[in-house]
């Protein structure tokens, strides 16, 4: 399995990376989840400009705890991707190239990655103090009113994930669990 | 009988909400380093020990190693001979989860209708459970469950006639349907027997147990012992992208039920099994 560190926004394409592979992100990132989502979709129906150019971009879903005073930002794990599936592939569209979560994506995900030769990372789920301390900077650039919700722009410097669907739809909670797998009934 | 101020339980309640969102028992911390060794996946072992590091950090800062500080749900034994002065138990139990929240800086989780899902702010209310015990004494137990393993939780009314067989295949249906979403490795509790209610909390109340304790049944370690070796076979593996190690720990109550019936209830958790107890 191969390491590689991109650096975002991207400017690569990812032919050579594959599910398995280790990435670390650097750079900038925003983090949106449900409520973020919803709204972005609604404003993309509606025809109407997005608070962020998403083109070549990385999105994090998360929701953080609440930062102490003296903190950058507080825990903030990956939550579940799939909520977010129905918004994903108009974003996608859009030029936003790498998603960071845990958990499953829709066949209609999938297929919308490979057409727009995206990447799907993993975070770990429950390391929410560990990836906390890889955010240098943490700005809130888009509806506040959403608290932990809300969209922060943040720089990250070394994120640890695995590739779980790479730019060829292939599909590391498929082919991984088939390899390990031992019990049929 | 013995006096209790409502004041003291609300302390214990805050304080221990406050270490056990920040502090994941060593209990849990050693099984992961077990499973590190028996985990042959390389994006697995690489998990568990981020697990292991996010484990050490939340520790050491004093800050929540999961940003689902969950529901707070508490265990109160209450022996008969106490009488609880100065205040509504209740009030104070959520007093004490009030303020462990908000001084924690712990993300508030709670809606107030499940159906329109306006946050409380403060997490309350709590999920209280309580039990008339012998004695003079109050032991409180605090734990804030998360809810990606919640939700891939399952109760079935089985038949008697499904047996053991039955069982296993229900639990196993479980872990795989939730695959990647309870973030695993998971520990479960596994509630068998009573009625439909009793058993969904036998199956939370299994998730108490330590990590190093068996049932105290023979029979029923034995299946304890079976259904994580079935589980780990399943391939799901860490953070489900495949591996060896999909569950850490298999905990079983059970009780007595009716002649027509075989009750068993499954409660997922994630390895950020977080309870910790006090008795006053």
């Amino acid at each position: 399995m191969a390491k590689f560190i991109l650096e975002s926004p991207f400017t690569q394409d990812f032919s050579k990376i594959h599910i398995g592979d280790t990435v670390y992100i650097s750079g900038y990132i925003y983090t949106s989840r449900d409520a973020a989502h919803k709204r972005l979709y609604e404003l993309i129906l509606n025809g109407k400009p997005l608070p962020v150019d998403f083109k070549n971009q990385c999105i994090y879903y998360t929701g953080p705890c609440p930062k102490k005073p003296e903190s950058i930002i507080g825990p903030c794990g990956p939550t579940t991707s799939g909520r977010m599936d129905k918004y994903t592939p108009s974003l996608l569209d859009l030029g936003l190239k790498v998603m960071i979560g845990k958990g499953y994506r829709s066949d209609d995900v999938i297929k919308s990655i490979i057409k727009n030769k995206c990447l799907y990372l993993s975070a770990t789920g429950g390391a929410g103090a560990l990836i906390s301390k890889c955010v240098k900077k943490a700005d809130v650039i888009a509806f506040p009113e959403l608290g932990a919700e809300a969209i922060y722009r943040l720089y990250v410097e070394r994120f640890p994930t695995v590739v779980s669907i790479d730019s060829y739809g292939k599909n590391l909670y498929v082919e991984g669990v088939k390899k390990y797998r031992e019990l049929y009934y | 009988m013995r006096e209790i101020n409502a004041g003291v339980i609300q302390d214990n309640v805050q304080k221990l909400f406050a270490s056990t969102c920040c502090d994941l028992g060593c209990d849990v911390e050693n099984s992961i380093k077990k499973a590190l060794d028996a985990e042959k996946a390389s994006s697995g072992k690489k998990i568990l020990q981020q697990l292991l590091e996010n484990i050490n950090i939340a520790r050491e800062d004093n800050i929540p190693l999961c940003q689902d500080t969950g529901m707070a749900v508490v265990f109160l034994e209450i022996g008969q001979d106490v009488h609880i002065t100065g205040g509504y138990l209740y009030e104070a139990v959520n007093q004490g989860v009030r303020l462990a929240y908000k001084n924690g800086c712990f993300r508030k989780s709670v809606v107030k209708s499940p159906i329109f899902r306006e946050n409380t702010l403060d997490n309350t209310p709590a999920i209280i459970h309580t039990d008339i015990i012998p004695g003079d004494k109050i032991k409180i137990i605090a734990m804030p469950k998360g809810f990606g393993s919640e939700n891939m939780s399952a109760v079935k009314m089985l038949k008697p006639s499904d047996g053991v067989e039955g069982i296993k295949s229900f639990v196993l249906d479980t872990v795989i349907k939730a695959g990647a979403n309870p973030c695993p490795p998971v520990i479960l509790g596994i509630g068998i027997g009573g009625t439909l209610e009793m058993c969904t909390l036998l199956s939370k109340k299994a998730l108490l147990r330590d990590m190093s304790q068996k049932s105290s049944d023979k029979y029923i370690a034995s299946l304890e012992d079976e259904l994580l070796d079935d589980i780990n076979k399943t391939g799901i593996g860490p953070q489900g992208l495949g591996g060896k190690v999909t569950c850490l720990k298999v905990n079983i109550l059970t009780y007595p039920t009716h002649i027509a019936g075989l009750p068993v209830s499954v409660n997922m958790q994630c390895h950020a099994s977080r309870h910790r107890e006090i008795t006053i």
